[in-house]
């Protein structure tokens, strides 16, 4: 599971939609191993469509669960033209790259902050399915 | 404003002119199909400029190619005649002159193959083109093209004698040729509720599916939607109850989907797929999502699932249970139970979810099947703030599928609304099973 999606899940049980605990999930940074893929191209376009869409305390949030307490406390604001973006611009453009979806949690675990439910990420594939008494 | 011959396959009649418009729209460009003919694959179309028509061709799966057109005639005399009186002529020969060139033929209809001798007899009534250039076989500057049109005599047997001609350059060929990249046959990672790779990127195009966005198929099962829109480029995000689909079971297959992914090079595209419940979504709603394209569960090879108990008195007290000082439910092998669901229910939820998570103008897209032999008429699944915007059928011998496409337009448009418990009566799957004799 790509670290951008980290920043999609929220908690599954409808009863935690009316709290603001249900995301992001709590990652459990002992029990997460992380994979860097090299393999995945640097895609700017892509990027700067979804800057928009990212929620970055949450960014920081689980980056700091899983250890990385470096990022910039607010959102990169960048131009949303290909065209107009400058060196500096690209360089955080390619670290965001490296950041949401280069790196993925292959293996791990996380939890509602509301309801303490525990979720698993088993060969990469996060589980979001609940037991009858939470669904 | 220039002339372009459009050439489409004479397929899939349903689903042409929708492909064809939505990516007109998609790229912006106002075309006229006053003249389209359902029982035509040519098409002659104004457009600004040689980018547009290759805009509009290229990723068209129903389109075969886009040339500028020259001339048409029902016989060569009145072709020649016709090239030579259209109006830029001159200037269209003399921009051609000094360019590498070659001719191609095309047929459509009949079965009749033009010999070599009768080719080259063919090229030569086109002197007065006067092309100077090369003539280069392999990668020439310009291709010319002659499309013949035949006609049958008797069901077997058609003319030799050509009674159509449309003859223009090459701008442009369509993505066509990626139906057999994307073959079933040859892909890595596939199961039984994969999807043909024709329909599923015919279906990527009406559903406007662009670079650089995120497409969601909520029914992901092993992924066919997921590729085919990886293919278009944009970012792609599926789920499905069933780990085992995506996964892959291990058994007689070590392929799972993001092989797929690798063996088309487009995995940088791949964004996730997870084990998910549609009706008890983990994707955050304030999350927008530009394109939802999927093939819905309709209880014929699997069957219509959601999380809960059936009986939920069997289930009482199970979250109590313990092992090994761990309570059940909260173990990493975990198997939750599920009930069944239906399917109008599951359509209702679809396009609420829809409505909710796209962008305005952003489409929905999903299959739904139907009998044919009902005599009642097929009630379409509406939503008051998605416009219905295609319904293409695609008919088999005793049921048909349609693809549904809807537009999000707000809460403004307060369209038509349909409800699952007004539609069908009947269980597709029981029809499906007793082979349509009730
Ligand atoms: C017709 S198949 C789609 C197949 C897919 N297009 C493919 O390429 O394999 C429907 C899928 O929906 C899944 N499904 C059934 N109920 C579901 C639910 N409530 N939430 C998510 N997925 C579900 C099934 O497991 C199945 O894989
Ligand atoms: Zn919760």
């Amino acid at each position: 599971m790509k670290f951008l999606t980290t920043n999609f899940l929220k908690c599954s049980v409808k009863a935690c939609d009316i709290s603001n605990l249900n995301f992001p999930l709590e990652y459990d940074g002992s029990k997460c191993k992380l994979v860097q893929n090299e393999d995945i191209e640097f895609q700017p376009e892509f990027l700067l469509n979804i800057l928009d869409r990212i929620d970055w305390p949450a960014i920081l949030q689980v980056a700091a669960d899983l250890g990385n307490t470096s990022l910039p406390s607010q959102k990169p604001e960048l131009h949303t033209n290909m065209d107009e973006l400058n060196e500096e611009e690209l360089v955080i453009l390619r670290d965001l790259h490296t950041l949401l979806l280069q790196t993925s949690i292959t293996e791990g675990e996380m939890r509602c902050r509301n309801c303490g439910h525990v979720y698993y990420i088993k060969n990469s594939i996060p589980n979001l399915l609940l037991p009858p008494h939470l669904a | 404003m220039t002339k372009y011959l459009l050439y489409m396959v004479q397929m899939h009649l349903n689903f042409r002119r929708a492909e064809l418009e939505s990516l007109a729209d998609l790229f912006n460009i106002k075309i006229n199909l006053d003249s389209y003919n359902e029982h035509s694959p040519f098409l002659i179309v104004d457009l600004d400029n040689e980018e547009q028509a290759k805009q509009l061709i290229q990723r068209s799966i129903l389109c075969k190619a886009i040339y500028e057109y020259w001339g048409y005639g029902q016989n060569y005399p009145t072709l020649h005649q016709n090239i030579q009186n259209e109006p830029n002529f001159v200037q269209r020969r003399d921009s051609n002159k000094f360019k590498s060139f070659k001719f191609d033929f095309e047929s459509f209809g009949g079965n009749h193959k033009k010999s070599l001798p009768e080719k080259i007899d063919t090229i030569n009534q086109f002197k007065y083109l006067d092309f100077q250039g090369e003539i280069k076989l392999k990668d020439p500057q310009e291709i010319f093209t002659i499309i013949e049109t035949y006609s049958m005599i008797d069901p077997q047997t058609s003319s030799n004698q050509t009674d159509g001609i449309y003859f223009g350059r090459l701008i442009q060929r369509s993505d066509r040729s990626s139906m057999d990249l994307y073959d079933l046959k040859k892909r890595p990672y596939k199961g039984t509720t994969s999807f043909e790779s024709e329909l599923s990127l015919i279906s990527c195009n009406i559903a406007q599916v662009k670079p650089g966005t995120i497409m969601y198929d909520p029914f992901a099962g092993t992924g066919s939607f997921l590729v085919a829109g990886a293919h278009f480029d944009a970012f792609v995000l599926g789920t499905d109850i069933d780990g085992r689909m995506i996964r892959g079971t291990g058994k007689g297959s070590e392929h799972n989907m993001v092989d797929n992914f690798r063996y088309y090079k487009t995995e940088s595209h791949f964004l996730d797929v997870m084990t998910m419940d549609f009706t008890h979504n983990s994707l955050r709603s304030n999350l927008p999502i530009d394109t939802i394209l999927c093939d819905p569960p309709y209880g014929i090879r699997e069957s219509i699932k959601v999380l809960g108990a059936k009986d939920p008195e069997r289930f009482e007290g199970k979250e109590n249970v313990v092992i090994d000082g761990e309570k059940a439910y909260l173990r990493k092998d975990y198997i939750p139970t599920k009930k069944p669901y239906s399917l109008d229910s599951l359509l209702d939820d679809l396009l609420k979810f829809a409505s909710e998570r796209l962008p305005i103008g952003g489409r929905l897209a999903f299959w739904m099947p139907t009998a044919n032999d009902e005599n009642v008429e097929t009630i379409i699944p509406l939503h008051k703030n998605l416009e219905l915007k295609y319904n293409c059928v695609q008919e088999f011998n005793k049921w048909s599928r349609r693809l549904l496409v809807y537009i999000n337009r707000g809460d403004k448009y307060n369209g038509p609304e349909n409800h699952g418990i007004k539609r069908s009566q009947t269980n597709f799957r029981d029809r499906y099973f007793t082979h349509f004799t009730k």
